[in-house]
């Protein structure tokens, strides 16, 4: 069983405002149910380009393209997404640009779905393997914290980060009937 | 088979593609920003000239439209060419959809069709079985698809690349030739480094 997590939770609002703090104007996902509260709040900024991705390698080129260009911008994604990227991920790395991305976690705390599982326990070393450096959060206060230190570490250092949001912190999906 | 039946790709009309490529840059200025995807386009670029405001792909198959769109919101004064193979746009065939989608103005993509993926050992594409790019991207909803054949075609695929607004996508069918290697800088962050130099006056 999950715990209990509650209705609404708002570290989505903090993700937001650290983006937004870390200059972030291009935000490319292909969604997952833990990113609808920040893809939302991002549509509605004017300031950003919003983009869908039909797989998430696009989302690699795409923020490395940003920044050739002179912005900044960040990829969205669930952990199964991350196995998508992984030659792409060769891009920022060999180029020493930075590259944020932000991970919805499957496959562990509660996970009721087993198709999540390979991807989702694999998502931490392949990242690794891909010398993109990994900073979890497991609690909601760390979150912002988190995100404002990540886009930092990459925007200045010119090396890859991806935040890994733990299912511990987002809570298992339910797969209920409402 | 009648006697005058094309027996190779080879022996169909098509367009030299280092003379185009040199034709497509030709006169460009500060406003044009080039991404080549890897294998032959990155070689034909280069030999139409090294400039800081091409970044050549050496990798990341499957990439250069992707970077060419991230590129084109950020530089939006800008006009921005990606040139890629065939066997590039076919690995990022989702990208027509996603581009399609941001309409933007500024970002013309000319696809190098040889119908093989010549950088590997001239293997075919599926474009050498009539897989049809230039009509994928119109039924995507690109403002402009083209396909340009012969020499007569060439002055409306520069236009179209370089001042038509976008998105345009542009197929051009050259000849699968195996031409010497003309290899740009290949460090990637040197080639990052003095692209953002060039385009925004800082690394
Ligand atoms: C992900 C990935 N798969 C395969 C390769 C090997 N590879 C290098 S270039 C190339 C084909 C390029 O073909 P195309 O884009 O049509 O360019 P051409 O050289 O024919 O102009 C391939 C398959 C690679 N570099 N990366």
């Amino acid at each position: 069983m999950s715990e209990p997590v509650p209705a609404q939770p708002t570290w989505p609002d903090d993700i937001y405002r650290a983006l937004k703090a870390a200059g972030v104007q291009q935000v490319c996902h292909v969604p997952d149910a833990g990113h609808a509260r920040l893809i939302k709040s991002c549509e509605a900024d004017n300031a950003m380009q919003t983009v869908t991705l039909t797989t998430e390698e696009e989302g690699v080129a795409m923020v490395c393209g940003a920044h050739l260009g002179g912005q900044r911008g960040v990829l969205l994604v669930q952990s199964s997404g991350v196995g998508n990227c992984i030659n792409m991920l060769s891009l920022p790395s060999t180029c020493r640009m930075p590259f944020m991305m932000i991970v919805t976690m499957r496959g562990e705390y509660g996970e009721f779905n087993p198709w999540q599982n390979a991807m989702g326990l694999a998502t931490e070393a392949v990242l690794t393997a891909m010398q993109v450096v990994c900073y979890r959060c497991d609690r909601p206060e760390d979150v912002g914290p988190t995100v404002a230190n990540a886009a930092r570490f990459t925007f200045e250092g010119g090396r890859p980060v991806a935040i890994l949001l733990s299912q511990r912190l987002i809570g298992a999906k339910a797969f209920v009937n409402e | 088979m009648p006697s005058s039946a094309p027996t190779s790709s080879a022996a169909k009309p098509g367009l030299h593609r280092r003379p185009l490529v040199a034709r497509l840059l030709e006169g460009r200025d500060d406003r044009l920003l080039v991404i080549t995807g890897l294998g032959t386009p990155t070689y034909d670029a280069a030999a139409a000239g090294d400039d800081p405001r091409t970044f050549f792909l050496w990798g990341a198959m499957g990439g250069a439209t992707m970077m060419g769109l991230g590129l084109a919101l950020a530089q939006p004064d800008k006009r921005v060419l990606v040139l890629a193979g065939d066997g590039e746009m076919l690995m990022s065939v989702g990208s027509l959809a996603t581009v399609a989608m941001k309409r933007p103005a500024n970002l013309a993509v000319v696809v190098l069709d040889n119908e093989h993926f010549g950088e590997t050992g001239m293997q075919p594409t599926p474009t050498h079985a009539g897989v049809d790019l230039a009509g994928m991207a119109a039924a995507a909803g690109w403002a402009k698809t083209l396909t340009a054949r012969t020499e007569d075609d060439v002055a409306g695929l520069v236009e179209a690349a370089r001042t038509t607004p976008g998105p345009v996508f542009a197929v051009a069918k050259i000849l699968a030739e195996k031409l010497p290697f003309v290899l740009p800088p290949k460090d990637g962050a040197y080639l990052k480094d003095r692209f953002r130099q060039a385009v925004l006056g800082t690394v």
